[in-house]
């Protein structure tokens, strides 16, 4: 009268039924889940699947609103286009800023393969290059976001149309903003710490007293591209729409 | 790979996992207030919510006042009365309910029934506990803003959210939305906790599969909530945004005290979608823990295993992501598209699978068991017969045609306070008679205990169980009072006097429950390590109340499941799950 569960003992770990019921026991076998994974980066993934979901309702619901509005839209090669040379051209800016953010994502991703071969003051340069790029990025948008104001666009209303164009504009590159400054200052601080050497030595954390390592550079990194990736579904869907 | 050692009970494998080292605390303050413990945490979570809670039950006997008697109370305006729907509402959900079982239940039984030492991250988790703390304070100083809190019902729904002419429109929304906020920050601090500790820190041996339901039933309302909260997060931004900066995203034109107000174009059905992707899997997010706590108090207190185990950890599962795709079952009346009714009706009444299979198991675990009538168990009980209950309900709401007539009346209301409400808050008290012992080291006395029980139990039948038929004779949901409606009965006037009662006397009941809380503190039985004589890893501690890091010097290693009760040639009843294979005699 016993269940399987209760007579799966440990007798052999590596032991797997056939089937569906072998991929359930290898997802729930001992100790941990994902093997050779850090809490720290399941912790980080899990974060983003949950921020992930904030997006996607900013953006769902940025959809729906320009979908019940019954005002025009403003155009967006238009309104997001810049004067140079005398000739308007649409979408320049953002563009830029689109190829800044994907080549921080590069550097980032350099700045993990350094780190893990202990290259200290290369990951550091790399981390700070990536943060600069990112405050570029979020400069720009202080740019762009100027532009518009100065040619009247408010979140409650703008000179072209529908309500909602500003508001959902200055929320989601908003949101999508704070999210870049915090990579930038997190970035700061690890570079520095990466710099000081604290991973080479393992200092303990000023608050959680507990040991770094290089496996944070990687950290930051996911959610740096996670930043870099719902960029390209902002710029999709609000710039190219 | 995994290395396999031979240890004294057979094969057991290597760690996987560092042990962690402990924060220690630096002085007093990070001691006894700024607190790593997950323990420590899990009773001021505990505490907190059950303060708030508390303000929550006074407003209920309020409203039940007011119902009961229009008209004596000159503070109870309309006005007031819906303030006080709202927060009684949003407090027993939110403020409550999730908290108390994801930040109380889950900080303090994860890590110990996992066999791990503390949450993976303690200082994520402690910012956690008072960030919630101070959302509960801004939620609190709604009472004392100019205009009070918001009247706008515990769905907020816009427009009328934050229009003129709703109560606390002023600055009760603002705080409202503000709290809710702060509430979401919290809790995906600890929630994260809670899955990574579930996903990556168990003891060596503890396998998914042979976790205590309580820990699935927690960890699964864990990921929901991480998936939910963000369509309130942003529902409450933008609300926040059309009530300060004038954005019209819920905010059609309308007309507003004779004006034309500055608004245009927004979608109210937007908000209503926003709010029951987060609103129904919220109920789950609160009978999950529940689900799990039952099964595990049953199983121990009818000293035998769970039926199907491994059914019931697909079910918990399978509920959870179901619950994600019915929503608008909350809707039907909201003016969305008709096709919708049809999908959402279809996608509710199948969650009904998967949770009759639960019933089905806890009855079959009961069945033939050894069951001692112990207070947690006489609640976990009273649970099943009450889920029962409100689920029977849901399925008539459930159909399109059935709900048009029913919602917005009090049908609804008894609905829904006996399956979120009634059902998972004696879940709550079962659990608290049945950990007490291990949170303390003293038993809770238990002639009080029964006493509260009963009283509690059939008091919540006497209160909702006439709101059906209230809800049947047409009576409306958040009416202040009914006046000349022609249509309603005047016996329903005698009900309500009797619903009052019933609702005050069950209030009573909570101070004895507190009463003994406090009193068993130093006049409660010693219950020793394992006084219900369970299986699971927290009644192992080498100490009761468990230490800091929970386990001593050595983590626990596990070899079994949870419910190796009863087992054929064991020499005691339970078999706890670190205790290395029987050697059977061929
Ligand atoms: C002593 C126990 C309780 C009593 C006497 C009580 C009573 C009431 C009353 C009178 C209303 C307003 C009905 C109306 O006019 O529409 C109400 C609403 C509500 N209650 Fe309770 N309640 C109790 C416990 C709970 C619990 C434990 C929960 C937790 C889920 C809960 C959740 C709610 C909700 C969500 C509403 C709807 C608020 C709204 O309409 O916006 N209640 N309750
Ligand atoms: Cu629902």
């Amino acid at each position: 009268m016993m269940d399987r569960a209760a007579s799966s003992t440990l007798g052999d770990a590596r032991a797997r039924p056939p089937g569906w019921r072998g991929v359930a026991d290898d997802w729930s076998s001992d100790q941990r889940a994902f093997k050779n994974v850090s809490w720290g980066k399941v912790m980080m993934w899990i974060f983003l699947l949950s921020d992930t979901f904030i997006f996607s309702c900013f953006l769902l619901s940025y959809m729906t609103v320009r979908m019940s509005t019954t005002a025009p839209w403003p155009n967006p090669s238009e309104v997001f286009a810049l004067e140079i040379g005398g000739k308007p051209i649409p979408l320049i800016l953002i563009a830029i800023m689109t190829f800044i953010l994907i080549s921080s994502s590069g550097t980032m991703a350099m700045a993990v393969n350094f780190g893990y071969r202990r290259e200290r003051r290369t990951t550091a340069l790399l981390m700070l290059a990536t943060a600069a790029f990112g405050a570029s990025f979020v400069g720009m948008q202080a740019f762009e976001w100027t532009k518009l104001i100065g040619e009247g666009v408010r979140p409650w209303g703008n000179p072209w149309g529908a309500y909602q164009f500003g508001s959902s504009f200055f929320m989601i590159t908003g949101f999508h903003g704070t999210h870049v400054t915090i990579g930038v200052i997190f970035l700061l601080i690890m570079a520095h710490k990466v710099w000081r050497g604290d991973f080479d030595r393992e200092r303990r954390g000023f608050f959680t007293s507990r040991k770094g390592h290089y496996e944070i550079v990687e950290i930051t990194g996911l959610y740096w591209h996670f930043v870099d990736l719902v960029w390209v579904f902002i710029f999709a869907f609000f710039y190219l729409w | 790979m995994v290395d396999v050692v031979r240890g004294a009970g057979g094969l057991v494998p290597a760690a996987e996992v560092e042990d962690v080292e402990l924060y220690h605390p630096k002085s007093w303050l990070t001691k006894y207030v700024f607190c790593q413990d997950a323990k420590v945490i899990a009773i001021q979570y505990s505490l907190t919510a059950t303060a708030i809670g508390l303000v929550a039950l006074v407003l209920s006997w309020l409203m039940r006042l007011q119902l009961a008697f229009p008209g004596y109370f000159s503070f109870i305006q309309a006005e007031n009365y819906y303030q006080f729907i709202t927060m009684h509402g949003m407090i027993m959900v939110i403020y409550l309910l999730t908290a108390l079982f994801l930040g109380g239940f889950g900080n303090y039984l994860i890590p110990l029934m996992v066999g791990a030492r503390d949450m993976v991250f303690p200082y994520v988790n402690m910012l956690s506990y008072w960030i919630y703390l101070l959302a509960v304070l801004v939620l609190v100083s709604s009472f004392f803003v100019p205009g009070g809190p918001t009247g706008a019902g515990w769905t907020l729904y816009p427009p009328q959210a934050i229009l003129s002419g709703t109560p606390g429109r002023d600055w009760g929304i603002i705080v409202m939305l503000v709290s809710l906020i702060l509430f979401i920050i919290g809790f995906t601090m600890g929630g994260l906790n809670y899955v990574v500790t579930v996903l990556q820190g168990r003891a060596r041996g503890m396998t998914l599969m042979r976790l205590p339901l309580t820990v699935w039933g927690i960890f699964t309302a864990t990921v929901m909530a991480l998936l939910a909260f963000p369509a309130l997060f942003v529902g409450a931004v933008m609300m926040l945004f059309d009530r300060l900066l004038g954005t019209s995203f819920f905010m059609p034109s309308l007309v507003e005290l004779g004006q034309r107000s500055q608004y245009g174009g927004g979608s109210p059905i937007l908000w209503q979608h926003l709010f029951w992707f987060f609103g129904h899997p919220e109920v789950y997010i609160v009978a999950l823990p529940a689900f799990g706590i039952v099964s595990d108090l049953i199983s121990t207190h009818a000293r035998k295993n769970i039926f199907g185990y491994r059914m019931m950890v697909w079910a918990i599962v399978g509920i959870g992501a179901l619950s994600f795709v019915v929503w608008a079952h909350h809707m039907y009346v909201s003016g969305m598209n008709p096709n919708f009714g049809f999908f959402f009706a279809t996608t509710t009444l199948i969650i009904a699978i998967p949770t009759a299979l639960k019933v089905y198991n806890w009855v079959l675990t009961l069945w033939r068991g050894d069951i001692h009538l112990t207070v947690p168990m006489l609640f976990a009980l009273a649970f099943i017969v009450t889920f029962v209950n409100g689920g029977l309900t849901g399925l008539f709401l459930g159909n399109v045609v059935v709900d048009v007539p029913l919602s917005g009346t009090m049908f609804v209301v008894a609905h829904f306070h006996m399956v979120m409400g009634v059902a998972p808050i004696l879940v709550v008290f079962g659990g608290i008679y049945h950990w007490y012992p291990k949170v303390t080291g003293r038993m809770l006395d238990d002639t009080l205990g029964r006493l509260h029980f009963w009283v509690t139990f059939l008091g919540a039948y006497a209160i909702f169980f006439p709101m059906h038929y209230l809800g049947l004779q047409g009576v409306p949901r958040r009416y202040y009072e009914l006046g000349q409606t022609a249509f309603i009965p005047p016996s329903v006037a005698t009900l309500n006097v009797f619903i009052t009662v019933a609702a005050l006397i069950v209030g009573a009941a909570q101070m004895v429950f507190l009463f003994n809380l406090v009193r068993s503190l130093s006049h409660g039985k010693e219950a020793g390590g394992n006084p219900w004589n369970a299986t699971t890893l927290e009644w192992q501690t080498p100490q009761t109340p468990p230490a800091h890091g929970n386990w001593g010097k050595e983590l626990p290693v596990v070899y079994r499941w949870a419910y190796d009760y009863s087992v054929p040639g064991a020499d005691r009843d339970f078999v706890p799950q670190n205790q290395p294979a029987i050697v059977r005699s061929a």
